[in-house]
């Protein structure tokens, strides 16, 4: 079975912050890591690998210091990676990400697509679907558990908002995965060596014949228009008193704003 | 590429190189070319002598201008229409007047309720009435979309941002080469340009984002449940319904089986409208029977810290967070909860926060409207008696 898993380099959200002066993201000193979702799409890759045979290829498309997340995952365990760098991919929105890996994904040749659910920094979880309507195959979401694999079908647990559902779909296919799916593997010794020694491939626009008004800024319908930082919250009190008043006035607040 | 070089025009005169305030264009085999420097500006357009640089936008602006009318995905499950599905309405109907244009729902599946969606202020209702679409069957609601949207070219389409709306919507946006915007908490119509603003959080909440597609239509985004308000409600209100035959599921994912009644789905934290919820200040599994107590006074759920998911108190299916879910109740209780950022980027767009924590400098009284500074032994149990007496 030949796996792909699409990881991201994210930056660590918690601690993003606006500069209140310049309307800027404070990007400094900011760590990059792996999309906490992609951990676990990475290790639903080596499951299955493991269980059935076959390659784990995992492909980022990034700056060239994407590549750290590609060493993490051969740390773990993948035995490919592909880096996607070209100034010409920067400022991409979700259909330039999604058109970029669908092209580089059949340049590859895959019989299973594995994403994470979303990427922190912007929460779409848009990428993984949109790959699938590229490549013209079938995609489940918020893959849960993974019942089973054969070469031709996967059965998988979906979680919906009220529910989950067993599902049965046709190979090739995509899915994108939440975190109770399973618990990633911290990286072994012999990974860790893997990973300092590996010599990863960088693709561009060419190598993997995505046309340039498709990639990056310019094949990005969306534009941010601006940032800003949220609204402060409104009022905020502390309650005073004995407890017996302050649960009498928390009762009578929350009675005021219709909350009871 | 937005702006393009016409080969056969240009004679590599040179005189966009020195009008690009970018200095994005060069010679490239005695022909001007356009780097990725290019901000789209148009300042060389212009300035070309011989017209041969071209700017693809004002075609696909022409393009735009045939898109009118602002659509409503409504969702259903088991016939019974989501609420969301009513709150877009409320939106919808508001962006459609400013538009002058009409409100249009589609909903798929079989449902009872489909004049309830003309009585919430759609104008038209495209129905497809057909089993197969009871569920979500991702190709086949994509592709059917699809089909409706090239047939009537509307000028908006927004959807839930839930499960269905996230899963399928994208597959719309691909296939339609147009831009989609997730999980919007804000929508406008820019005054000058007409555009859509779709606003939305960003990086944990922590900031938010105006993004706009200025030239693809529909302008598509999904929006967050129990944001936007109902519009009015009119039991006389008459539209039009109009049934659309269904297409063939592809058959390449089926359902074999959907399972309800699991612990899990008793816990619908995003829907829920109050959640009281637990950390390790509670200090042991028994602290949550006090709040499931409370929840259910308040008709809300519970809701848990990652330290108490830690400890076992409480399923993981309750974490609200970083790495659990993100919720936005009108009211949300935090007992014994610190407030790590963590915990507050799933929270903090809540409606109202009440803080019971016993120390006056835990971070959560950063974002509690209320806070009250005490021992959540002595303060939850007093404020269950109180609700009981209120409710005698
Ligand atoms: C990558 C990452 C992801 C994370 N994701 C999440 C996430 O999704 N969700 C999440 O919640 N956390 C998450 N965390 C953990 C987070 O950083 C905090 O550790 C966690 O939220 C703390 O939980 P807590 O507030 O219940 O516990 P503590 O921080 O231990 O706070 C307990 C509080 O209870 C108060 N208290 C104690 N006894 C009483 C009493 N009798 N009455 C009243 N108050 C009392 C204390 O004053 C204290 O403020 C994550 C951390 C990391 C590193
Ligand atoms: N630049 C990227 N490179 C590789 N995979 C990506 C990239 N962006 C998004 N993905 C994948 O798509 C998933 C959803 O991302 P998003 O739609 O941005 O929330 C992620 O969890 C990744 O698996």
């Amino acid at each position: 079975m030949r796996i792909i898993v699409c990881v991201k380099q994210v930056p660590d959200v918690t601690e993003v912050r606006i500069d209140p002066k310049t309307n800027t993201l404070i990007r400094e000193g900011v760590p990059s890591i792996m999309n906490p979702y992609d951990l676990h799409a990475v290790e639903a890759g080596l499951q299955i690998r493991d269980k059935v045979g076959g390659k784990v290829t995992v492909v980022t498309m990034g700056p060239p210091q994407a590549e750290e997340v590609l060493r993490e995952a051969i740390s773990m365990g993948v035995d490919d990676a592909v880096l996607l760098t070209d100034r010409r991919f920067a400022g991409a929105d979700t259909w330039a990400t999604a058109y970029t890996l669908s092209k580089a994904v059949v340049k590859l040749g895959f019989d299973l697509i594995i994403c994470g659910k979303q990427a922190i920094d912007g929460d779409t979880a848009q990428v993984g679907p949109e790959m699938a309507e590229f490549l013209d195959i079938p995609h489940v979401s918020y893959v849960r558990h993974i019942e089973s694999i054969t070469p031709n079908e996967l059965i998988v647990e979906r979680l919906m908002d009220d529910c989950y559902e067993k599902i049965a779909l046709s190979l090739p296919a995509l899915i994108t995965v939440v975190k109770e799916l399973n618990t990633p593997r911290p990286p072994s010794i012999r990974g860790k060596m893997a990973a300092k020694k590996a010599q990863i491939p960088r693709f561009n626009a060419d190598d993997i014949g995505a046309e340039e008004e498709n990639v990056g800024l310019k094949g990005s319908p969306t534009m941010v228009k601006n940032i800003f930082a949220p609204p402060p919250r409104g009022e905020r009190r502390i309650l005073e008193g004995t407890p017996e008043e302050q649960v009498e006035t928390l009762v009578r607040e929350l009675r005021r704003l219709g909350c009871l | 590429m937005l702006i393009r070089i016409d080969i056969e025009k240009c004679t590599g005169c040179g005189t966009c190189i020195n009008a690009c305030p970018f200095g994005a264009i060069e010679l490239r085999d005695f022909k001007a070319f356009i780097t990725e420097a290019c901000t789209l500006c148009g300042a060389c357009i212009e300035s070309c002598p011989e017209s041969a640089i071209i700017d693809e936008r004002a075609k696909e602006e022409k393009k735009a201008e045939e898109h009118k009318g602002v659509w409503i995905f409504a969702e259903q499950s088991r016939g019974k229409i989501a609420s969301v599905a009513y709150e877009l309405l409320g939106i919808g109907r508001k962006l459609a007047n400013q538009r002058g244009s009409k409100l249009s729902a589609v909903l798929f599946g079989p449902s009872d309720e489909v004049e309830e969606l003309i009585r919430w202020g759609a104008d038209i209702v495209y129905h497809v009435n057909s089993e197969d679409y009871a569920f979500l069957d991702d190709e086949l609601y994509a592709k059917t979309l699809i089909k409706l949207i090239e047939e009537h070219k509307p000028e908006i389409l927004l959807a839930g941002a839930t499960a269905i709306g996230r899963s399928f919507i994208p597959r719309v946006a691909a296939r339609l080469r147009v831009g989609l915007t997730a999980d919007c908490t804000g929508l406008e119509i820019d005054k000058e340009t007409g555009n859509l603003l779709q606003i939305r959080p960003a990086f944990g909440g922590n900031i938010m984002a105006t993004i706009v597609s200025p030239t693809s239509r529909p302008q598509i985004a999904t929006v967050r449940p129990r944001v936007m308000k109902r519009g009015e409600y009119d039991k006389n209100r008459t539209g039009e319904i109009i049934i659309v035959p269904p297409l063939k599921p592809q058959g390449r994912v089926k359902i074999l089986e959907r399972v309800e009644d699991t612990s899990f789905c008793k816990v619908n934290l995003q829907d829920a409208k109050v959640i009281v919820s637990g950390g390790r200040g509670l200090g042991s599994p028994e602290g949550f029977k006090m709040l499931w107590e409370l929840a259910n006074l308040l008709g809300g759920t519970v809701g848990a810290s990652r330290a108490a998911v830690d400890e076992g108190w409480i399923p993981y299916a309750h974490q609200v967070g970083q790495t659990g879910k993100t919720v936005c109740p009108k009211l949300y209780i935090a007992c014994g909860i610190s407030g790590a950022v963590q915990h507050l980027v799933g929270m903090q767009s809540s409606d109202i926060i009440v803080a019971v924590n016993k120390d006056p400098n835990a971070p959560i009284f950063n974002v509690a409207t209320y806070g009250i500074v005490g021992d959540v032994k002595v303060i939850i149990p007093l404020l269950i008696k109180k609700l009981q007496e209120g409710v005698s």
